[in-house]
Order: C-alpha cells, then structure tokens, then sequence
C-alpha cells in the first residue's frame, strides 16, 4: 500500500457483551495460572490501524463509519468505536 | 440439476464438491471465480469450504465482498439454492443470506472428526436424500464454526423449521446445536459438516452423497 498522508485512524472492535469470547476466558485463565489474583472477565477484541488521504476529520469519519459497516465490523456480534489520533 | 461451484482465493474443497456434484448429478459442475461478475445459468450454486483470504479479520467477511456474491444473492432472490459449506456458510451469514454469525470453537481448538447429526428437518430439497434416516454421520473440520444468533432469531429458526441438521454431541458450541440452517424461504443452506467429503465409499462414507443426490432428485 502507498503512502499516505492525511488522517490516522483506530478502530476498536469488540465482541457484544454476551457473544462468548473463548480467546478471553483463555486469557483469564492464564493470567490467575501466572499468579495474577483478582483477575475478572477478560475480553479479546481487535485494533485496525488505518492510513487516509482525507484531511477533514468529519469526512475522514464517515468514511471510516462506511468502513466499519461494510466489512471491518459484523454487527451480529460486534461493536466498534473510531478515533482519530 | 445445474450446478456451479464458486472458488475464493483459499478454498480447499471447491474441487471436492464440483466431483461430488457431478457425481450426483451426471452433469458437468461450471466453476467460477470470485471475482467473475457472471453467474452461469444453473439451479445450484456451491460455496465451498477452506480458508478464504486466510480467514483474516473475520472468516468469510472478506469473501462475502467478492464481486460473484452479488450474483449469488441475486441468484437466491430469484428462488435459485444456494449451498454453503463450512467456509461457504460463513461467507453466507456475512454475505447477509443466512442470519448469525460462526465464532470460535468454545472449546478453543481446531475440531476435525466424524460426527453424527440430527437431520431436524427432513422435508426439504436438501434434505430429501434423507428421507429414510433421522441420523446421518459426516465430517468436521473447523476452529470457527460456533453459531451464534440472538434469541429471537434462534427462536425464528427453529419456528419455521429452518434448522436442518443438529449435531448429537456439539462440537464447538454451536447455540442449540445447530450445525445448519436455511434461510426464511427454504432455497440458501449453510452447514458447517462437509458432505462432500463422505462422498465416496473410499472416503469413510457416503452420507454426504445422498443430501447431493437428494438435492439432484428435488430439483431435476
């Protein structure tokens, strides 16, 4: 991909509280197994990075909006969050 | 039967089950391309299993985008079956033709084994080939084929009969063992079991055949 100059963006991707999430439960388990006490729920989601020629933040966020629900994001299961750095 | 087998750039099991097809079927099973924008004139169109665009950000989700997908819906709205297998039926609820969503195994790991499953609705095209059994034996092989839907929808499913195999001992954690389901009209399957490979008695078995030639029989 090219270079690009313009906005940088995070999307935060996370499964919807309910939707079992066996990669955090494995975590969980770990952590109390390396003697972290007190240790709840863990939930695992993923962070997209992206690059943009847009400048202007309010368009830059839609685009990122469409982004998300087109693909990046399946609404069956998932919630996002956008912020630009 | 016409059918047509669609390959994405990581199936694995598209050429398995165009022989399967055409075992069933005597008829030669068109292939298509991801990206082709044309679907060939057919009665069946095969979404097969494997590990499209390497399962990245979520398994199907990129396939589901391919340019042939809108054929494909276009296809199913006009009546046309869809068959979506493993990968295929996670392309399929992506795709939006199927509803929920396939997450990770509850258990964690990869399953890849022989299971048995309930055939909860015997009165459907593709199901016809069961007519005689409640019970059929055929392949998993998956990390992502845990079926997940709200409640509501679950409910939905399983009103209208559209649950059509449920595994006897759920491997993956699938909500109310469901293994496959239509979609509201009765024409889009999605399975996470692999008929295509209990295709052949060399194969360990031939299950997966009689939904091809059930399928065949159905819809001439």
């Amino acid at each position: 991909m090219s270079e690009v100059q313009g906005t940088r963006a995070r999307i935060h991707i996370r499964l919807k509280p309910g939707v079992l999430d066996p990669q955090g439960t494995a975590i969980a388990r770990a952590l109390s197994g390396l003697g972290f006490d007190g240790v709840g729920d863990v939930r695992q989601g993923k962070l997209i990075e992206i690059a943009l020629a847009e400048t202007d933040p309010e368009k830059a966020k839609a685009e990122l909006e469409a982004m998300c629900s087109r693909l990046l994001a399946n609404p069956v299961i998932e919630t996002y969050t956008i912020s630009l750095d | 039967m016409r059918a047509a087998v669609i390959t994405f750039p990581g199936s694995n099991c598209d050429r398995d089950l165009a022989v399967a097809l055409e075992a069933a079927t005597g008829r030669s099973v068109r292939r298509v391309w991801h990206a082709d924008t044309e679907l060939p004139d057919v009665d069946l169109v095969g979404v097969p299993g494997g590990f499209s665009f390497g399962d990245y950000l979520r398994c199907g989700a990129i396939s589901a985008r391919s340019p042939v997908m809108d054929e494909v819906r276009r296809h199913a709205d006009r009546g046309g079956y869809v068959l979506g297998i493993c990968n295929g039926f996670q392309i399929l609820t992506e795709a939006g033709l199927l509803p929920g969503a396939l997450v990770m195994n509850a258990g964690l790991k990869f399953v890849c084994r022989t299971v048995e499953l309930e055939v909860a609705n015997g009165n459907t095209p593709f199901t016809a080939g069961y007519a005689a059994t409640g019970s059929v034996r055929l392949p998993v092989a998956h990390h992502e084929g845990n079926y997940v839907a709200d409640g509501d929808t679950l409910d939905r499913l399983e009103g209208e009969g559209r649950v059509i195999f449920r595994y006897r001992d759920n491997p993956n954690g699938a909500a109310r063992d469901i293994a496959g389901i239509t979609n509201e009209r009765g024409n889009v399957l999605g399975m996470m079991p692999h008929p295509e490979r209990a295709a052949d008695p060399r194969l360990g078995g031939t299950d997966g055949m009689k939904l091809f030639q059930g399928l065949a029989a159905a819809l001439g």
